[in-house]
């Protein structure tokens, strides 16, 4: 029989403490209280004084309530019984079926011997382009998509439980709101992909602390289905609450802070969970896909800071839309040069043209005249927003691809895309866009429009490309930054010439 | 003998409070009992008959009145024949062979030995004879390792003069097996193998005389090696936010670094990033010998999600073995990817202690430890005459990509060069994106320094027309303040850049760069006459498509001559004769 203790020593925030002896590090405890019972664990032992985490929250704890050791650490069952079922961050059912306790397996397990892990090389579809085209998601990628309140990044991520090629989704919510809870359910429930998923939830209504278990739950779940050869995408929403329930824990243990508040183990915290995301040599592979909610919108932010550190590119979701400068996939070049021929060249093409539309934009907001070639950027940007960008776009890669091609020839002659001739006359649509304006008048309109720069400038920058094509090492996308300041530079030149 | 053994009386995360009898040594190494697993930890203070530990591994399940066994030996590794090529964690197990062991996850509490003794035989060549004196730091004879010549030595602890008694006959011997007995000053007799044990925390000091690093060490990186060079035994930082670069230049670095022996010591960062390294090195080969990279390589992966405790000692076991190869007179250059993580984990340590905190939670010692760090590099005289050195290259993380943070201001104090990665530079995918204005060296380089004033002169007053520029724009700059800026990013554009994914250009040999950096040096001083900006433009763009075509040209191929032509009929008039090249 596992020992009782009934006497509480101490209630300090959710950590209690009292004194039991033969305790073991990490153990569980559950607590019976006036309010029920909850689960709580050891985070310090010092002589015979137990300090533990409660995870229902200190609130009612009386120091008479009573402590019972488990004898046994955080543990959850691992069965495919839990497919279409919700728990909560202590691993028990939040929907009102049978509690699991089969084939129980501890959590926070070793970390996987880098000896053992492969190059990935799988690519993973999600339909949506601004994934599968610029900044594919390969298999045992961990990747944030850092965003802010306000956003729909869990529509984003409720989309991708739906439509990713994957054999089963784990979602694990930290500090969700309660309608967010439901909208996840509902719509998996809808898209009829709750039979293979699983859910951990906590809510923004339970304490902080319970929340904390939610990502080695997950994980754990995920490791033990990934060693069966399934291929498992773990959705995290929101890290920053986990990172924000660290810091609560730590205060509490007057632990020394680091930097804003956060502990200074937070970036091993953060890397224990991602480095979890995994290609098996023989069997499955799990991918990480989290929310990163930016504080203030800053990246400098030490929870957005640490963890790109720690994760393989990032997903900026601004604006409804997933913005295609700031994000990267770092891993997109193992798999997109087996796609089809035509992917890198979409992938780099397509956003050079977007960043040359964008100062187009930003130069007709500033009143500036527009040239023909700026009329057709315009249109072509607009056309990509809406058709491409958009997250209600639903198109797997290759139809994305050909649409790439549409929405060129639409807009422009070919050889004002920068793309190479062979893949031109491979893809070009052949009913392409035969009202556009010839390469030569618009450069004699722009001219008449008194921007006497401009065709050099853009016939060097057509030299450029080459150029830059070959010097870009890594992931060739264009600059915003450059652009940028190449647009800032000509307006500072126009505004000089008027 | 009678070892101490202790009682865990406290446990907090990775560190545990043990009361003990008898004595304990500061970093000695005790071990945690809990059934059959004993889990390594390092003795990091004590304090009456209290001894608080630091844990290796996961310290869930131990219990308040488990026993501790200290072991009287301070934190170690092994040394000996058969450490290139190998992969180890922090603390020295072999990775692949404790995959082939445990499967897929790292085992909880278990040491493997470092160096196969089983498996391995070695070809011994005694150099000394019965009767020889001699004392720490001498060899005793040779072994082939690879490319190699592993010279077998008097472990470098031992103190006073030696005799020698006997050496076995040139033979194949285990590691393990005795091969020479050596006699001491006062009669005491040591049975010596070919390895023994080195304690991580302590430099090897057993040489002559420490030298000032003068000769480059050749990255075959033109920024690097031209304009921010590093010297065989000096010491250099990559600071850089994340997605610079950092890593990839590391990458960089170790495959073409004109040395022999590269020690990559992955410290706390992403376990892909190694992976890439261990998946791939054996599969290239090294264009000095011929051989796989591998055999010159040692990885030491300690990556973010490993135990943050074994993060703190595998910088010290990747410079260890490091030090341990100089001691043979080759040029060892290890290079370490993160020294932020490793502060990190001293932050960590340091919080569980209670100490007092100084910037941002680092210790008060952080300063002290990471010049302690780089210091151990260098190029010393060995007691053979010869020579050999170590050159440390960290790289640094800082949070936010702020360099006023406490790891890079430290690391900035003790290092002879500064290679700061810039988030524009990176981002306009300038690459490596080593910011050219920022960064600084106190090495020799392996051009002209009159060819680096000028370059430097160019980039900077380029980079003052072009910030100019972008307030009064194009059409208020002079056409000669513009052909400055068109100079400056020519020079960026060919020189500063260089393309990492390309055959020839991501190695450029010393005698390349001097050859280039001087006509480039030329072309800067070159007075050009130009009608209109945008005709100089025009031409410089031009320029630089021949430059850049001509930097993918093998040195020693026909088209290069062609293309050198082309180059050199392009600008007229241009001045070839001064520098009689």
């Amino acid at each position: 029989m596992k020992k009782v203790y009934n006497r509480i020593l101490s209630v300090v925030g959710n950590v209690i403490t009292v004194r039991a002896e033969g305790i073991a590090y990490g153990e569980l405890a559950e607590i019976s209280t006036r309010r029920g019972k909850s689960l709580a664990q050891v985070i310090k032992l010092d002589g015979d004084i137990v300090s533990l985490q409660v995870f229902a929250g200190s609130r009612g704890v009386s120091t008479s309530d009573e402590v019972r050791f488990l004898g046994h650490p955080m543990r959850v069952s691992f069965s495919e019984n839990m497919l279409g079922r919700i728990f909560n961050g202590s691993g028990e059912p939040r929907d009102g079926g049978a509690a699991i306790t089969e084939d129980v397996i501890p959590i926070a397990g070793p970390s996987v011997n880098p000896a053992k892990r492969i190059i990935p090389k799988r690519m993973i579809r999600t339909n949506i382009p601004m994934i599968d085209v610029f900044n594919s998601l390969v298999a045992s990628q961990k990747l944030p998509i850092f965003s802010v309140s306000g956003e729909p990044y869990n529509e984003l991520l409720a989309r991708i439980a739906l439509q990713a090629e994957v054999d089963m989704i784990i979602l694990g919510g930290i500090g969700l709101k309660f309608d967010q809870y439901m909208y996840f359910r509902n719509v998996l429930e809808e898209g009829g992909a709750l039979n293979r998923s699983i859910f951990f939830i906590h809510t923004a209504s339970e304490p902080t602390v319970e929340g904390l278990m939610v990502p080695d739950l997950c994980l754990a779940v995920a490791e033990k289905f990934a060693l069966k050869g399934k291929e498992v995408l773990v959705l995290l929403t929101d890290m920053t609450n986990f990172s924000d329930a660290l810091k609560e824990i730590a205060i509490t243990m007057e632990q020394v802070p680091s930097n804003r508040g956060y502990p200074g183990d937070l970036y091993s915290q953060l890397a224990a969970r991602y480095e979890k995301a995994v290609d098996f040599d023989t069997a499955g592979a799990i991918t990480i896909l989290a929310v990163t909610t930016m504080p203030g919108d800053d990246v400098t932010h030490p929870v957005p800071d640490n963890t790109g550190y720690i994760t393989e590119g990032q997903f900026y979701l601004r604006n409804g839309r997933i913005e295609p400068f700031g994000s990267l996939s770092r891993l997109k070049q193992q798999v997109n040069e087996d796609t089809r021929e035509d992917h890198r060249a979409i992938m780099d093409g397509m956003i050079q043209l977007y960043a040359q539309y964008m100062e187009s934009e930003e130069k007709r907001s500033m009143g500036f005249r527009m040239s023909a070639w700026d009329q057709k950027l315009l249109r072509y940007g607009k056309a990509f927003e809406s058709r491409m960008m958009d997250l209600s776009v639903n198109i797997p890669l290759e139809e994305a691809l050909d649409r790439g091609w549409t929405i060129m020839a639409e807009c422009f002659e070919p050889h004002e895309t920068g793309m190479r001739s062979d893949l031109i006359s491979q893809f070009w649509p052949e009913n392409g866009n035969t009202a556009a304006v010839s390469p030569d008048s618009a450069e004699e309109s722009m001219v008449r429009s008194g921007k006497k720069s401009e065709p050099d400038s853009k016939k060097s920058s057509a030299k450029r490309k080459p150029a830059a094509k070959k010097k870009q090492a890594g992931p060739k996308k264009s600059s915003k930054k450059t652009d940028r300041s190449q647009a800032r530079t000509k307006q500072a030149a126009d505004s000089g010439n008027d | 003998m009678n070892k101490t053994t202790g009682v865990i009386t406290g446990i907090n995360g990775n560190m545990i409070t043990v009361s003990f009898e008898g004595s304990v040594t500061q970093n000695e190494v005790g071990f945690a009992v809990r059934g059959d697993e004993r889990l390594k930890s390092e003795v990091i203070r004590i304090q009456n008959n209290q001894a608080f530990l630091q844990v290796f591994e996961d310290t869930r399940e131990l219990k308040v009145g488990d026993t501790v066994e200290f072991t009287d030996e301070l934190l170690s590794v092994q040394l000996g024949p058969g450490l290139l090529g190998q992969i180890y964690d922090g603390l020295q197990n072999p990775l692949p062979e404790l995959a082939e062991k445990f499967g897929f996850f790292l085992p909880r509490g278990v040491i493997m030995d470092a160096l196969r003794p089983e498996q391995n035989e070695w070809e011994f060549t005694p150099l000394v004879r019965k009767g020889d004196r001699i004392k720490a730091g001498h060899a005793l004879g040779t072994v082939p390792e690879g490319e190699f010549t592993h010279l077998i030595m008097v472990p470098f602890d031992f103190q006073g003069d030696f005799t020698v008694q006997n050496i076995v006959e040139k033979g194949k011997y285990r590691v393990n097996d005795p091969v020479v007995k050596i006699k001491g000053e006062r009669n005491q007799t040591h049975e010596l193998s070919m390895t023994f044990d080195w304690p991580v925390k302590l430099p090897i000091t057993a040489y002559r005389r420490k030298l000032l690093p003068t000769e480059p060490m050749i990255t075959k990186v033109r920024i690097i090696d031209t304009f921010f060079p590093v010297a065989k035994g000096g010491t250099y930082c990559i600071p850089g936010p994340f997605g610079a670069g950092k890593t990839v230049l590391q990458q960089i670095t170790s495959r073409y670094a004109e040395v022999d022996i590269v020690i990559i010591a992955a410290c706390g960062e992403r376990a892909g990033e190694i992976v890439e390294t261990m998946r791939e090195f054996p599969k290239l080969t090294d264009p000095r010998t011929g051989k796989s990279l591998m055999e010159r390589t040692i990885i030491i992966a300690n990556t973010s999600s490993m135990p943050v405790a074994a993060r703190e000692a595998s910088v010290y076991t990747a410079t260890t073995l490091g030090e341990y190869y100089r001691q043979m007179g080759l040029n060892v250059l290890l290079l370490a990817d993160s020294t932020s993580r490793w502060a990190q984990a001293m932050r960590e340590v340091s919080g569980r202690l209670e100490e007092i905190p100084g910037e941002e939670a680092f210790p008060a010692y952080l300063e002290s430890r990471i010049a302690e760090f780089y210091e151990r590099s260098g190029v010393v005289e060995l007691y053979n005459g010869s020579t050999g050195s170590l050159t440390i290259g960290g790289t640094v993380s800082p949070a936010g990509g702020n360099f006023e943070e406490p790891v890079t201001q430290a690391t900035l104090k003790v290092v002879g060069a500064f290679h700061g990665l810039s988030r524009d530079r990176s981002n306009a995918r300038r690459y490596p994106a080593i910011d050219p204005l920022e960064s600084w060296s106190k090495y020799s380089s392996v051009v002209d320094k009159k060819i680096i004033d000028d370059a430097n002169r160019f980039l900077q007053k380029g980079s003052e027309v072009h910030q100019m520029m972008m307030v009064i724009g194009e059409e208020g700059t002079s056409v000669e303040d513009f052909i400055i800026y068109l100079k400056s990013e020519f020079l960026d554009a060919v020189y500063l850049q260089q393309n990492a994914f390309d055959k020839v250009d991501a190695a450029t040999s010393p005698e390349r760069q001097k050859y280039v950096s001087a006509l480039i040096d030329d072309i800067l001083n070159h007075d050009f006459e130009f009608e209109s900006k945008d005709e100089a433009r025009k031409y410089f763009y031009e320029l630089r498509q021949k430059f850049i075509d001509w930097n993918y040209l093998k040195m020693d191929s026909e088209d290069f001559k062609k293309q050198e032509q082309s180059i050199l009929t392009m600008i007229k008039g241009l001045n070839r004769d001064e520098k009689g090249v």
